[in-house]
């Protein structure tokens, strides 16, 4: 592939490290792994080869999990038993997808990814609400295993008791979400997002914070087989990663002064386009 | 919903959400050291690459060599340490990277002892089966 501009190792590197420390604080507001801008960044601007930027992206999910959790956590955003037991299906998922994505040629990674984010976009929209869900159907396993949990949420200014259901349906969508991050080396939060919201009832806020949390141990099981693979490169890994961690802990004392809307509005409009380049680019793949 | 009566939980309650706090601080304290150890040590190899090759602040030909597929730099625990004892550039981010890829794996560890400390058997075992398959995924990945 050809260049997409004539530039020097350290330009190159500061520019990937400053689009990085934006792909880190989104990637922590939104409950993402910084990949999803991280990869089109890669592979669209600088014409970087799918593998290597799927070698980074695993590194950058992991950045903007451990970046941002840090606060999620001490906060109580995080719900540290939901992450624990989902970590189960999607470790094994990502061990699965891992070995997949040898055997799956770059034409469909682009193809897979660009559906993926269309998903990611529709499911995003979809949630707009932001209190704890009612009506949430009793669950033996939820009280058994003590899942439930409460936060305190600075945007209405109290504490919010919230009670968690349909645990193996759940953990079932985690598995899935476990093989598209190994496949991808996307954090495939853009699933795990979803399944916490719309299966297991939490409220938006813990489910992206928990999902923050989880991404980083999901890609920490595929990032062994990338590194061995020779698909991270530090050249190209070092500026993303040194970056995303910047832009994530930054992101993650913003979140409770932002409005959640907007955020969501923006990153849906980003989802759409960059899927739509994506897909174009699986599809005339000569 | 707050009306809700919220399950049982088998140590009494103050005591109980004393260890869950302080297991919370633990688990964040223990990211934020992982976070900003790999950050320096990255950041140091970056700026020994570049001492190292002064000519990377200005050739543009130099890119496209270190990006494209196949490049030469360390893909195993030897070969970074070989990559450590010259002192090369990319060999220290290699480490400060699969730092920052261990600091999940770490995470989880000291999770189980967490949990052994809030007396928690299932989900002492819950956390240790996600331990297992995470060292599983890098012996089989490193094969």
């Amino acid at each position: 592939m050809m260049e997409a501009f004539n530039m020097s190792p350290l330009e190159f590197v500061l520019l990937v490290l400053g689009i990085s420390v934006v792909a880190g604080a989104f990637g922590a507001l939104v409950g993402l792994g910084g990949g999803i801008i991280v990869i089109p960044a890669l592979t669209l601007l600088f014409h970087i080869d799918i593998r290597y930027a799927a070698g980074a992206s695993i590194v950058s999910v992991i950045a903007t999990s451990s970046g941002a959790a840090a606060a999620y956590v001490r906060e109580r955003m995080t719900n540290l038993r939901v992450a624990m037991l989902l970590e189960i299906a999607t470790t094994s998922g990502a061990l699965s997808g891992a070995f997949l994505a040898g055997a799956i040629g770059g034409r469909w990674l682009f193809i897979v990814f660009g559906l993926i984010l269309v998903y990611s976009a529709v499911a995003m929209f979809r949630k707009r609400e932001d209190a704890a869900p009612d009506h949430v159907p009793p669950s033996w396993l939820a009280d058994r295993l003590r899942l439930h949990g409460r936060y305190f949420d600075q945007a209405v200014g109290r504490e919010i008791n919230y009670r968690v259901t349909h645990v193996p349906l759940g953990a079932a969508l985690m598995y899935v979400a476990g093989v598209v991050s190994g496949l991808l080396g996307i954090g495939s939060g853009s699933l795990k997002v979803p399944a916490m919201d719309l299966a297991m009832r939490l409220p938006i806020k813990v489910s992206t914070a928990t999902s923050n949390f989880m991404i980083g141990v999901t890609a920490a099981a595929s990032a062994g087989v990338y590194f061995s693979r020779g698909d991270i490169d530090p050249f190209i890994a070092a500026p993303v990663a040194a970056g995303v961690l910047i832009g994530a802990t930054l992101g993650s004392h913003l979140l409770g002064r932002l409005k959640g809307k907007a955020i969501r509005a923006t990153f849906v409009v980003v989802l759409l386009f960059i899927s739509a380049q994506m897909l174009w680019k699986g599809i005339r793949w000569r | 919903m707050a009306m809700n009566a919220m399950p049982p939980t088998p140590d009494t309650g103050a005591n109980h959400a004393d260890k869950s706090r302080q297991v919370e601080i633990l688990i964040s304290v223990l990211l934020r050291t992982g976070v900003v150890a790999s950050l320096i040590v990255i950041s140091a190899g970056m700026i020994v690459t570049f001492i190292h090759h002064p000519d990377y602040a200005r050739s543009s030909e130099q890119l496209a060599r270190l990006t494209k597929p196949g490049g030469a730099f360390p893909r195993s625990l030897g070969e970074m340490t070989a990559g450590l004892r010259e002192f090369q550039g990319r060999a220290i981010v290699v480490a400060g990277l699969l730092l920052l890829i261990a600091t999940p794996v770490m995470r989880v560890a000291v999770s189980i002892f967490a949990f052994v400390y809030e007396k928690d058997k299932v989900f002492v075992i819950v956390t240790s089966i996600v331990l297992a398959l995470l060292l599983l995924s890098f012996f089989l990945g490193s094969l």
